[in-house]
C-alpha cells in the first residue's frame, strides 16, 4: 500500500448535487485515519449514505475530491476500487439465487481466486461473523433469520480481505438482543483485522461503541469530529441532545 | 368415415404437416428469442426506447395474421418464400411477450441486490449474467411460454399463404365442410400449444424451486 497522505480516505471540499438545486453534499471535509472506525452520526437525510457511496465510486463527488489510499477516486479503476472496499448495508442485498458459500464467494471468485483458497477462505470468513460452514455454507438467503443474514452479508464484506469497509446501519433492522451481540462482535473483528473502517448510522450507543472516532453529519457537510471522550464531554447542543437519547453522560 | 378412421387413414400427412408447423414455430421462436431479450435488456439500460419498442410491438399485435402476412408480402427478400414470410411475421407475434417480460423481468430485481453487486466491484456484465438475467428468468419463461401458446395458434393461418402445417387440415376442412379434416389440423395444434405451455411451467417451476 503507497500512502501519499496520512489518511486512509480523505474529502476535501466535496459537494454532491442531485440537480441544481437540489445539493446533498456541501463542503463536505473528512478524513479517515488507516485501521480507525470512523462512524458518521446523523440524522435521515443529512447525507451519510450519500458521503459512504462518494467512497465506493457508486457515486461521482460534483465538485471537490474524495481520495482513498491518496489518490482520487476519480483516477482509480471503478473495479479496483469497490474490489478493494468491503460493502455491507441494513437491508443486506444477498444474492437470492446463491447460496452462503456462493454469496461469501463472489468477491473473491470475480478476483479469480483458485477453487481451493476460495473454500478455503469461505470456511475461514463464515467462523469469523459466527457461522459454521457445514450447517450454512448450503442454504439460501431466505432460509437464514435476519442476524444470520446480517452476518453471511458481513462474511461476503470481508471475503477478499479488503483494507477497507463501508457499513450503512448493517444492524439497524435487528432486534436490539441481536443487535447488540453483532455490535460487540463486530468491535472486536474490526480491531483485530485491522480494517479501515466507515460506519454510518444514526443510533448514539452504536457509535459510541464501534468508533475510535465520530463524525457528526449535519446538513450535508460535517459539523464536527470526535473521540470517543470528546463526544462524551461536549457542551455542543446537538451532541447533548444525542447524548440525551440513550441517557448518556460524560 | 368416423374421426378416429380418417385419421388413422391420413397418419403419414399429419405427422408430415405437424413437424412442419412445429418447424415453422422452432424458427419463429428461435428468432424472436434471439431478438427480444437482448432488446428487453436494452430497454431497462435505456429507458427512453421504452415506450418506441413496446409501443410499435403493441402495434404489430394489434394487426391481424393474415393482414400481417398480406403487408409483408411485397417486401423483396421475405416475400420470395412462403416460410420465410411466415416464420418473419410469426416472430414478430412472439417478440412483444418476449421483450416486455424480460424488461420486466430485469427491472423487478431489488435495486438493494444491484447496489451492493456494483459497489462490491462487479462488472455491468458481471451484473447481467450473474444477478439480473437469473434473477429475471422466470418472468422472462412467462413471456416465453405465452409467446409459445400464441406462435403455435397463428402458425395455422400461415397455410393460406402456402407455407404448410396444421393450418393445411383446417383451410382444407372449411372448404370441404368437413369437421373431420379441421379437427385433424385443430387437435393436434391444440395438443402442442398444450403441451409447450405444460413443458415451459414445468421449466420455470424447476428453476424457482431451490432459488425461490
Amino acid at each position: 500500500m503507497t500512502l501519499h497522505s496520512e489518511f486512509a480516505i480523505e474529502f476535501t471540499h466535496v459537494d454532491y448535487a442531485v440537480s441544481a438545486d437540489h445539493a446533498l453534499l456541501s463542503d463536505l471535509n473528512l478524513s479517515v485515519r488507516p485501521h480507525e472506525t470512523l462512524v458518521l452520526l446523523g440524522q435521515s437525510g443529512s447525507g451519510k449514505t450519500t458521503t459512504l457511496k462518494l467512497i465506493n465510486l457508486l457515486l461521482v463527488p460534483t465538485s471537490g475530491e474524495v481520495r482513498v489510499e491518496g489518490r482520487s477516486t476519480l483516477e482509480w479503476n471503478p473495479i479496483r476500487l469497490r474490489r478493494r472496499i468491503g460493502y455491507a448495508v441494513q437491508e443486506v442485498g444477498l444474492f437470492p439465487h446463491y447460496t452462503v458459500e456462493e454469496n461469501v464467494a463472489l468477491v473473491p471468485k470475480a478476483e479469480k481466486w483458485d477453487k481451493r483458497r476460495i473454500r478455503t477462505r469461505v470456511e475461514d470468513t463464515l467462523a469469523l461473523v459466527g457461522l459454521q460452514f457445514p450447517e450454512f455454507a448450503d442454504r439460501y438467503p431466505h432460509e437464514l433469520s435476519g442476524g444470520q443474514r446480517q452476518r453471511v452479508g458481513l462474511a461476503r464484506a470481508l471475503a477478499a480481505n479488503p483494507p477497507f469497509l463501508l457499513m450503512d446501519e448493517p444492524f439497524g433492522a435487528l432486534d436490539p438482543i441481536t443487535r447488540a451481540q453483532l455490535q460487540r462482535e463486530f468491535a472486536t473483528l474490526s480491531k483485530r483485522l485491522g480494517t479501515t473502517v466507515v460506519f454510518v448510522t444514526h443510533d448514539v450507543a452504536e457509535a459510541l461503541l464501534l468508533g475510535d472516532r465520530i463524525a457528526l453529519i449535519e446538513n450535508g457537510s460535517a459539523a464536527g469530529v470526535y473521540s470517543r471522550s470528546e463526544f462524551l464531554a461536549s457542551s455542543d447542543e446537538t451532541i447533548r441532545a444525542y447524548r440525551e437519547t440513550s441517557r448518556l453522560s460524560a | 368415415m368416423s374421426f378416429l378412421q380418417f385419421v388413422a387413414k391420413h397418419r403419414l400427412e399429419i405427422v408430415t404437416l405437424t413437424i412442419e408447423h412445429l418447424w415453422l414455430v422452432c424458427w419463429s421462436m428461435a428468432i424472436a428469442l434471439a431478438v427480444g431479450i437482448p432488446l428487453g435488456i436494452l430497454l431497462t439500460k435505456r429507458p427512453r426506447l421504452r415506450a418506441l419498442v413496446l409501443g410499435s410491438n403493441n402495434v404489430i399485435q394489434t394487426i391481424p395474421s393474415l393482414a400481417l402476412f398480406g403487408l409483408l408480402l411485397p417486401v423483396p427478400w421475405l416475400g420470395a418464400r412462403a416460410d420465410r414470410l411466415t416464420i418473419t411475421a410469426l416472430a414478430l407475434y412472439a417478440l412483444l411477450p418476449i421483450v416486455r417480460n424480460t424488461y420486466t423481468g430485469v427491472r423487478e430485481v431489488d435495486p438493494t441486490v444491484l447496489e451492493v453487486a456494483t459497489g462490491m466491484g462487479l462488472t455491468p456484465t458481471q451484473v447481467l449474467w450473474q444477478v439480473e438475467l437469473p434473477l429475471a428468468t422466470p418472468v422472462i419463461l412467462g413471456g416465453v411460454r405465452v409467446a409459445a401458446v400464441i406462435t403455435i395458434g397463428v402458425a395455422t393461418v400461415a397455410a393460406a399463404i402456402g407455407s404448410g402445417g396444421l393450418g393445411e387440415f383446417i383451410f382444407r376442412g372449411l372448404a370441404m365442410v368437413d369437421n373431420n379434416v379441421i379437427l385433424a389440423g385443430a387437435i393436434p395444434a391444440a395438443i402442442m400449444a398444450l403441451l409447450a405451455d405444460a413443458a415451459i411451467g414445468l421449466l420455470q417451476r424447476l428453476i424457482r424451486r431451490p432459488r425461490r
